[in-house]
C-alpha cells in the first residue's frame, strides 16, 4: 500500500514539474540560407545567435536555449509556413525573421496571431513598424527610412544635391527610391530622373548611360543584392564613377567585399553598424572572424545582439510569455558591441545610431576587410521615422 | 540623337553577347535534338573557372579563353557520354528534365563552395579603358566582346553550314543509321557535337566575366532569354539564333529608352508573336 | 472489352489503397499530424494532378501553369479579403480566373505542337508573373498579406485549423473524383487517343483542336482551386505563386509521381512539398542516425537534392514512383488482362 501511495505521490509530483517546466526558450531562425541574401545574414547569422546563447550561459530560467534553422529560400509562404509550424508543433517562444521584406511581413503577422516575440534584422521595410506594426515586433538592425534619411540626407549635406535614381522596378526599390526623393527634396535637394530596370537585369549599361545624360551630381542605387552589385561594377567599367558619385542605398559588408574596393571605392552608404568602430567592435568581430573566417556584416552582428537582449527580457521577465517579454524588452537599454543606449520604441523600431560610411580607395585600404570609413554619424532620435510621420497606431 | 545612337550601339553589344550565349544551345538543339537547360550553369562553370584560375593559379584571361571551353567542354562530354545517350530515343521532355536537373546539380555544389554574392573578376590589362566615341563612352572590353562574339558566331555557322564536317554532323542527326554505313563514327560525332556547343556556352562565360559579376545564380537569369532567343530564330537555325541575338539586345535597348520596366519581358511578348505568325521561328524550318 | 479477373483484382486493390489514404487523411490531425501542413500538402496535391490532366493524359506539356496557381490565388484573395466575400464565391472566383487564363493562354498555344506549345505557355506565363509584378493590387514582393479565413456559406467559421482541414479535404477529394472520372470519362479516352496517335484522332473525325482547349481550361481551372485554396488556408498570396520555378515544381512532381498514371500526383507532390519543407530537419535526423556531421548541412542544399532526384528520375524511373509500381504490380500478376 504504502509503495502504491509513494508511487502516485512521485507521479503527481512529476506531473507538476512537468507543467512547470514549460517555459524552455526556444527561438527559430527563418532566413535566406542559399540564395540571393544568404550573405548578408545566411548561416552565419544562425552562428551569431548561437555565440550569443553561449555567451549567456546556454541557459535561462533553468532550461536550456535552442536554436532552430531554416532556410525560407526567399519564399514568403515558406518562411510563414515555417514559422506557424514551430510555434503550434515545437513549443518556439521567439522568432527571428530574416531578409527579404515579403517574408518578413508574413512572419510578423504569424507572430503577432500565435502572440509570439518577433525579431528582425535582415529585412528592410519600414512597414514592419509602421503601416504594419504589430505589439510583437521588433525591427532591431536597420530599415529603408534609416537609409533614405542617412544617405539622402547627409549626402545632400556633403555637397550632392541632384540626383538620378537607378531603381529595380519591384515595390522595395519603389520605397527606397520613393523615401530618399522625399529627403532629398525636404533638404533641398532636386531628383533630375529615375530609371526603373527589371529585376535581375544583368546588364545595366544603357540605364547608366540615361543616368550619366542627366549629368546629376549623385547616382542614387535604389536596388539591392545583384542587381546592386551588377550596377556598381558597370559604373565603374562605363566610367560613370568619374562624373557622378555612387550612393548605394542598401548595401552590406557582404557586396563590398565581393566587389573588391577597386570597383566600390568612394561608394557611399548608410549601415547600422561596422566592425571597425571601436575596441568592443573589433573584439567581437574579432570572435566571429576565428570561427567563419569572415567579417560579420551589420545584420549578423544585430543578431548577436538582440538574441543577448532577448535572453536579458525573459530573465528579467521570468517567462517566455510574450506580452511579459515585450514589456520588459521596452524597459531594456542596450548597450554592447553592437549599440550604445539603445531603445526599443512602442512601434517596435530599436532606436540607435546610424553611420554614414564610405567605401576606402584601395590605396587607403591597411589590412584585409579594412574597407570602410566613417563619413558621419547619425543620431539615433533623427534617422528613423517620427511619431508624425507614423501610421502605427501603437505609438500614437 | 545621339542619345539613341548610344543605347542603339549598346543593343548591339548586348545582342552580340546573346548571340554568342545561344549559339551553343542553338548548336546542340539543332543538331542533336536535346534541349539542354544546362546551358546556364555551363555558362557560369566557364566563369567561375577563369575567376579560379586567376585567384588560385594566376592564370590570365587569355589563356583562359582557350582553356575554360576545354575542361568544361570536356566536362560536357562526361555528360553526354554517361547521362545524355540514354534518352536520345525519349521525347524531347525528357532530355529538358535531365539537363535541368543537372543545372540544379552543378549550381548547387558551386553555391555552397562559393555563397551567392559573386566574385569580383578584373578586366584584362590590354583592355581596359574605353574608346571615347563622341556621343558615348564605349569601354574598350565591350568592343571586344563585340568582335570576339561575332568571330565566334560566324566561324560555327560557317563550319556547320559549309564544310564537309558540319555537313556529316547535319546528316549524321537526320539520319545516324545511313551515314554509319558510310563509315562516319556517328556517336563519337554527336558526343564531339555536344562537348562543342558545351565549350561555346563556356567560352561566353569567359567573355562575361570582367563584366557580370561571377556567380553561381549568373546563369539563371539569362537561360531564359537564351531559350527564347533561340525559340524565336527557329529551333533548327544556327543564323536565326546568331540574327535574332542581334536583334533582341537592339530591341531590348529601344525598350530600355521608352518603357525600361519591360525590358526583360520584351523578349516572350516577341516569342509570342513569332511563334504565331511564323511556327517554326524566323528561320526554322518545320520538322 | 472483357474485364479479365486480373483488371477486377487491380480496380479493388487500387479502390483500397485510395480507401487506405481518405482513411489516413481523415484520422490525420489526431495522429499528430500538422494540419497547416497537411492542408498545403493537398493544394499541391491538387495542381499536380490538374497538371497532369493535361500532361500526362492529353500529353502537352505546359510550362506556364504558375500563371493559373498564382494568377487565382490573387484574385481570390483580393476577393475574400478587400471585398470581403465569403471563402466559397472566393474559391468560385479562383477558379474562374484559373478558367479564363487557361482559356487564353489555350486559344494562343494550342496552334503549335511539342516545344513551341510549351514555350508560349512559359512566355505567356511570364507576363503574367511580369503583371503580377506591376500591378498594385498584388503587393508586389510583399505579397497578398492577412487573407482572413472568413465564415463558410456565411455560417461555418474557418479560423479553427481543424475546421478548415476537414473543409479543404472535401474540397480536394472532390476535386480529385472529378479529375478521375474525368480521365475514366468517353472525353478522357479521346484525350488519351490524341496523346498516342494525333494524326489518327483527326482521321477519325474528332475536332482535335476543342479536346486539347477543353482540358487545357479544366486543367488550369483545378490548377486555380489549388492555388485559391492555397491562399485561403495560409491566409496570403506570392509572388512565389507565379515565378516559372512554381511551373518547373508541378512538372517534377509529375514526373516523380508517375505521368499519365492517377495517383502519381499525389506521391509526386507530396514527395516534393517534404523535401522543400522538411529536409533540414531530415538531414539532422540522419547526422544523428549515422553520426556523419556533413548531412547536418542537407538543409542548405534543397536545390541540389532536387536536381539529384531530377536525374535519378529521368535516368532510372522514367514511369515516376506509381509508374514504377504499377508496373511491377502488372508483372507480377503474370501481365494478364485485356488491352
Amino acid at each position: 500500500m504504502k509503495r502504491k501511495l509513494t508511487a502516485i505521490a512521485l507521479a503527481a509530483g512529476a506531473l507538476v514539474l512537468a507543467t512547470a517546466a514549460n517555459a524552455q526558450v526556444k527561438i527559430g531562425l527563418i532566413t535566406d540560407m542559399s540564395s540571393l541574401y544568404s550573405d548578408v545574414e545566411g548561416k552565419n547569422g544562425a552562428l551569431a545567435i548561437q555565440m550569443a546563447i553561449d555567451d549567456f550561459g546556454g541557459k535561462v530560467l533553468g532550461q536550456p536555449i535552442e536554436l532552430l534553422t531554416a532556410d525560407h529560400q526567399n519564399k514568403a509562404d515558406i518562411a510563414a509556413s515555417k514559422a506557424r509550424e514551430w510555434i503550434d508543433t515545437q513549443g518556439l517562444t521567439m522568432v527571428f525573421g530574416g531578409t527579404n521584406s515579403g517574408a518578413a511581413l508574413a512572419m510578423a503577422k504569424v507572430a503577432q496571431e500565435k502572440k509570439r516575440v518577433y525579431f528582425n534584422n535582415g529585412a528592410a521595410s519600414s512597414a514592419l513598424t509602421n503601416e504594419q506594426c504589430s505589439p510583437y515586433t521588433v525591427h532591431y538592425a536597420y530599415d529603408t527610412v534609416a537609409l533614405a534619411k542617412g544617405t539622402g540626407a547627409a549626402v545632400v549635406d556633403q555637397g550632392g544635391k541632384s540626383w538620378f535614381f537607378l531603381t529595380a522596378d519591384y515595390a522595395f526599390g519603389h520605397a527606397l527610391e520613393a523615401d530618399t526623393s522625399r529627403i532629398v527634396k525636404e533638404k533641398g535637394g532636386t531628383v533630375v530622373g529615375a530609371v526603373r530596370t527589371p529585376l535581375n537585369a544583368s546588364d545595366f549599361s544603357s540605364f547608366l548611360l540615361q543616368a550619366q545624360n542627366s549629368k546629376a551630381q549623385i547616382l542614387g542605387l535604389a536596388n539591392a543584392g545583384g542587381d546592386t552589385i551588377n550596377s556598381i561594377k558597370a559604373a565603374k567599367e562605363f566610367g560613370i564613377d568619374k562624373s557622378m558619385k555612387l550612393a548605394g542605398l542598401l548595401v552590406f559588408l557582404s557586396d563590398v567585399h565581393s566587389l573588391g574596393l577597386r570597383n566600390t571605392g568612394g561608394l557611399l552608404h548608410t549601415t547600422s553598424w561596422y566592425w571597425d568602430l571601436n575596441d568592443d567592435t573589433r573584439a567581437w568581430a574579432k570572435r566571429f572572424f576565428d570561427k567563419t573566417k569572415r567579417m560579420p556584416t551589420d545584420v549578423q552582428a544585430a543578431d548577436y545582439s538582440a538574441t543577448a537582449t532577448y535572453l536579458k527580457a525573459v530573465q528579467a521577465a521570468g517567462t517566455t510569455d510574450a506580452d511579459k517579454v515585450m514589456e520588459e524588452l521596452r524597459k531594456l537599454t542596450i548597450n554592447d558591441a553592437y549599440t550604445k543606449n539603445g531603445k526599443i520604441r512602442p512601434d517596435g523600431r530599436m532606436v540607435h545610431d546610424m553611420y554614414l560610411v564610405e567605401a576606402k580607395q584601395p590605396s587607403e585600404s591597411k589590412a584585409p576587410w579594412d574597407y570602410l570609413k566613417v563619413v558621419k554619424t547619425l543620431p539615433g532620435d533623427q534617422v528613423y521615422t517620427t511619431k508624425a510621420e507614423s501610421k502605427c497606431a501603437l505609438w500614437k | 540623337m545621339p542619345a539613341l545612337l548610344s543605347q542603339l550601339l549598346l543593343g548591339l553589344v548586348n545582342g552580340s553577347f546573346y548571340a554568342m550565349l545561344s549559339l551553343g544551345l542553338a548548336v546542340i538543339f539543332g543538331l542533336l535534338n536535346v534541349i539542354n537547360f544546362a546551358h546556364g550553369a555551363l555558362f557560369m562553370m566557364g566563369a567561375v573557372l577563369t575567376w579560379m584560375a586567376m585567384n588560385y593559379f594566376e592564370v590570365n584571361y587569355w589563356v583562359m579563353l582557350v582553356a575554360a571551353p576545354v575542361i568544361v567542354g570536356a566536362f560536357g562530354v562526361l555528360i553526354e557520354r554517361t547521362l545524355l545517350r540514354w534518352i536520345y530515343k525519349l521525347d524531347h521532355l525528357y532530355g529538358l528534365l535531365l539537363t535541368l536537373g543537372l543545372t540544379l546539380l552543378i549550381e548547387g555544389v558551386f553555391r555552397s563552395v562559393y555563397g551567392v554574392s559573386g566574385l569580383a573578376y578584373d578586366t584584362p590589362e590590354a583592355l581596359s579603358g574605353a574608346f571615347n566615341l563622341g556621343f558615348m563612352i564605349l569601354p574598350k572590353y565591350r568592343a571586344w566582346v563585340v568582335v570576339a562574339s561575332l568571330a565566334v558566331c560566324l566561324v560555327t555557322w560557317y563550319a556547320i553550314e559549309k564544310t564537309r564536317l558540319g555537313a556529316y554532323l547535319r546528316a549524321g542527326t537526320e539520319n545516324p543509321r545511313l551515314v554509319e554505313a558510310f563509315g562516319i563514327n556517328v556517336p563519337l560525332m554527336v558526343t564531339l557535337t555536344y562537348g562543342f556547343g558545351v565549350a561555346l556556352a563556356a567560352f561566353a562565360g569567359v567573355l562575361a566575366s570582367p563584366i557580370i559579376q561571377v556567380s553561381p545564380l549568373m546563369g539563371q537569369n539569362l537561360i531564359i532569354v537564351v531559350f527564347a532567343v533561340v525559340v524565336i530564330g527557329g529551333m533548327g537555325s544556327i543564323m536565326g539564333s546568331i540574327v535574332t541575338g542581334l536583334l533582341l539586345g537592339v530591341i531590348e535597348g529601344l525598350t530600355k529608352v521608352f518603357y525600361p520596366e519591360a525590358s526583360s519581358t520584351v523578349v516572350f511578348v516577341i516569342m509570342v508573336i513569332v511563334l504565331l505568325i511564323r511556327p517554326a521561328g524566323l528561320f526554322g524550318k518545320e520538322k | 472489352m472483357s474485364e479479365g479477373p486480373n483488371t477486377m483484382n487491380a480496380k479493388k486493390l487500387s479502390c483500397f489503397c485510395y480507401g487506405l489514404l481518405l482513411l489516413c487523411l481523415l484520422a490525420a490531425p489526431f495522429m499528430g499530424a500538422y494540419p497547416v501542413f497537411v492542408m498545403k500538402l493537398m493544394c499541391f496535391a491538387l495542381f499536380a494532378c490538374a497538371f497532369n490532366l493535361l500532361l500526362g493524359y492529353t500529353g502537352l506539356l505546359s510550362f506556364g501553369h504558375a500563371a493559373f496557381l498564382g494568377g487565382s490565388a490573387y484574385i481570390a484573395g483580393h476577393s475574400m479579403k478587400i471585398w470581403g466575400v465569403t471563402p466559397e464565391i472566393g474559391l468560385v472566383l479562383g477558379m474562374a480566373t484559373g478558367a479564363l487564363l487557361g482559356w487564353l493562354f489555350g486559344m494562343l498555344a494550342i496552334r503549335r505542337q511539342g516545344i513551341y506549345f510549351s514555350m508560349i505557355t512559359l512566355a505567356l506565363a511570364q507576363m503574367v508573373f511580369f503583371i503580377a509584378l506591376q500591378a498594385p493590387f498584388t503587393g508586389g514582393e510583399d505579397g497578398l498579406q492577412s487573407v482572413p479565413r472568413g465564415k463558410l456559406f456565411g455560417v461555418l467559421d474557418l479560423s479553427s485549423d481543424l475546421t478548415m482541414y476537414y473543409v479543404a479535404l472535401v474540397i480536394v477529394v472532390a476535386a480529385f473524383l472529378l479529375i478521375a472520372r474525368t480521365v475514366h470519362s468517353p472525353f478522357g479516352q479521346v484525350l488519351k487517343g490524341i496523346k498516342e496517335n494525333e494524326p489518327r484522332a483527326i482521321s477519325l473525325g474528332y475536332d482535335v483542336g476543342r479536346f486539347k482547349l477543353l482540358a487545357f481550361v479544366i486543367s488550369a481551372a483545378l490548377s486555380g482551386l489549388a492555388g485559391s485554396l492555397k491562399t485561403l488556408v495560409l491566409g496570403f498570396a506570392s509572388l512565389s505563386d507565379v515565378h516559372w520555378t512554381a511551373s518547373g515544381g508541378v512538372i517534377l512532381m509529375t514526373l516523380v509521381g508517375g505521368l499519365g498514371t492517377l495517383s502519381g500526383p499525389l506521391v509526386g507532390s507530396a514527395v516534393v512539398v517534404l523535401l522543400e519543407n522538411k529536409i533540414g530537419e531530415f538531414g539532422t535526423f540522419l547526422s544523428r542516425l549515422t553520426g556523419i556531421e556533413w548531412f547536418n548541412t542537407l538543409g542548405e542544399s534543397v536545390t541540389m537534392v532536387t536536381g539529384l532526384i531530377f536525374v535519378v528520375c529521368v535516368l532510372a524511373f522514367r514511369r515516376g514512383i506509381m509508374g514504377e509500381i504499377i508496373a511491377w504490380l502488372g508483372r507480377l500478376k503474370g501481365g494478364g488482362g485485356s488491352r
